[in-house]
């Protein structure tokens, strides 16, 4: 499997880590009572078959957090962008 | 009935009928229209639990839909390692009346499954996992479990070929579980299937769960390619697909999905009696009856259901082989593979209860669910039977998360990665 970094290129995927499901969002209350938003949010995943938004981290190459759109079903990848920019795009909307 | 039972008797009949006398080892049973319990997913897992469901907790009407074939999933993929050596309150009880299970399996289901207690090893390399290994072994003697402390010199004398000159693994000893080892895979999944069967269950293969029908709250039946059919109860035992079996049921689970690999070399000559862990990486190696070298390490680490997976993770497996044992550097790799597993958040079975009336669910067994088959079915079976938790399986509860009581045997939280 080769990632297309945004800043470096087409690399092996060796070069990265990965740190999971990037369409959870923390609860900003803080977290010193546990709640139902919180137990989602650390533990329920959607895990679909199929385009899978994923958090990478280019630690070989040049240590951006990348958003990377792949198929769990095939491995292509079908979108990357900076994770910075995605939740720039977020807050903003 | 006594005519199909398998037996040195019927062994020699069919050598002297030229082996003409066979019957299908399961009846290919096409869906009825309603069931008291239907399980979905003929995996180990699935049989074991009907099995159990008639055997034990006179269950009538229970059938299997399985949307492959029988031993298709992973119970056909694993590198068959059986062991109880945990460390855990939640899981010590239950991997060891799995192994008690094991140990009588094949009369249980008059098949030889080729349970084989050839032993399995741990190795340690420095004094922190030495000590942690001491822990783990303490933990087990307490629960009347076997596991025994060796020493380098000890191990040196049982594999002589291991690579104790090794600079920055050296092999300081290790925990050996002696009724550990190996049973057939596939023969685990053929033999439940068939004593299921001789027990009146369906076993209806080629028949893909499409959809779970709930009324007024309750799951009463599921959508199949071969029609719907209705249910008094359902049990999900879907191994790598729950979260998406569960989502028809409209769940989300505390559930990943990765791949792990696995190897199997050309056939040699019998060198390694039992099975030897590698610990310091992710490295397992046994030898099969046939020869090949079978072995395997890390999951690749992130959500795949391709059944297939990468470079790097094989490099790693065949490094720390190296680092352990370097006359395996020149053997050839014949065979490898992958699985699509449920890695759940901490890294421990949910054997439970769903919020949703009728509908339980056997989910989570990760990358060590072969060697749990026996008790999951039982605790399985129970549950859908009694509606309460069986005794050694109290702990693997579903809400284990939101509460706080996770069972995480390696420590390192909701990560399946690293588990
Ligand atoms: C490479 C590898 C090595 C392993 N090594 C070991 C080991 O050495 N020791 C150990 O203890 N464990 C090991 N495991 C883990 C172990 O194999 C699994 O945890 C265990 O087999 C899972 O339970 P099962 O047998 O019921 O699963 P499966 O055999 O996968 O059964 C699940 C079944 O559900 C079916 N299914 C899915 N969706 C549907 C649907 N919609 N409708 C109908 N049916 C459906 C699937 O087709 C499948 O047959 C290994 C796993 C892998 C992949
Ligand atoms: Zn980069």
């Amino acid at each position: 499997m080769r990632i297309p970094c945004v800043c470096c290129g087409d690399r092996g995927v060796d070069e990265f880590s990965y740190l999971g499901d990037a369409t959870r969002h923390r609860p900003t209350d803080g977290g010193a009572v546990p709640t139902a938003a919180w137990s989602d949010y650390v533990y329920l995943r959607d895990n679909p078959a199929g385009p899978h938004k994923e958090l990478w981290y280019h630690g070989s190459g040049c240590r951006s957090w990348l958003v990377v759109t792949r198929d769990t079903r095939t491995h292509a990848i079908l979108g990357v962008a900076l994770a910075r920019d995605v939740a720039l795009a977020r807050d903003a909307s | 009935m006594s005519a199909d039972r398998y037996s040195v008797f019927s062994l020699l009949r069919e050598a002297l009928r030229g082996q003409t006398g066979w019957k299908p080892a399961w009846r290919d049973a096409a869906p009825q229209s309603a069931y008291d319990i239907i399980i979905v997913g003929g995996g180990g897992h699935g049989l074991a639990t009907a099995f159990y469901l008639a055997s034990r907790y006179g269950a009538k009407k229970v059938a299997v839909v399985e949307r492959g074939w029988i031993g298709g999933g992973n119970v056909g993929r694993n590198t068959t390692i059986i062991r109880s050596n945990y460390l855990l309150p939640g899981n010590v009880p239950f991997y060891e009346q799995s192994m008690q299970l094991w140990e009588g399996l094949e009369q249980d289901i008059n098949y030889n499954a080729m349970v084989s207690q050839r032993g399995v090893l741990n190795l340690f390399h420095s004094d922190a996992q030495r000590n942690a290994y001491v822990r783990r072994g303490n933990s087990m003697r307490l629960q009347g479990i076997d596991a025994e402390l060796l020493d380098q010199t000890a191990v040196r004398a049982m594999l002589p070929f291991l690579d104790y000159a090794n600079a920055r693994f050296p092999i300081l000893g290790g925990l050996l579980q002696k009724r550990g080892g190996t049973a057939r895979h596939d023969a685990v999944a053929w033999g439940y299937a068939r004593a299921a069967d001789r027990l009146g269950v369906d076993i209806i293969q080629n028949c893909e769960v499409t959809g779970i029908t709930i009324e007024q709250g309750r799951a009463v039946g599921i959508d199949t390619t071969r029609g719907a059919i209705r249910a008094g109860k359902i049990g999900l035992a879907c191994a790598g697909n729950s979260s998406r079996v569960a989502a028809l049921a409209g769940l989300r689970l505390p559930i990943e999905s990765h791949v792990l690999q696995a190897f199997v070399s050309e056939g040699l000559k019998p060198f390694i009696d039992g099975v030897i862990t590698f610990g310091a990486g992710h490295f397992y190696i046994s030898q099969s009856d046939k020869g090949g070298l079978v072995f395997g390490g890390d999951i690749d680490g992130y959500n795949s259901y391709a059944s297939r997976g990468n470079m790097p993770v094989i490099e790693d497996v065949c490094e720390s082989g190296m680092a352990l044992m370097p006359r395996i550097g020149r053997v050839r790799m014949l065979r490898h593979w992958g699985g699509v597993m449920d890695m759940s958040m901490d890294g421990s079975p949910i054997i439970d209860r769903t919020p949703i009336d009728g509908l339980y669910l056997n989910a989570g067994w990760c990358y060590g669910g072969f060697k749990a088959t026996p008790a999951s079915g039982l605790c399985f079976a129970h549950l859908l039977a009694r509606d309460e938790p069986h005794p050694v399986g109290t702990l693997l509860r579903l809400d284990r998360f939101a509460r706080g009581a996770v069972v995480d045997e390696k420590g390192v939280g909701a990560q399946p990665n690293l588990h």
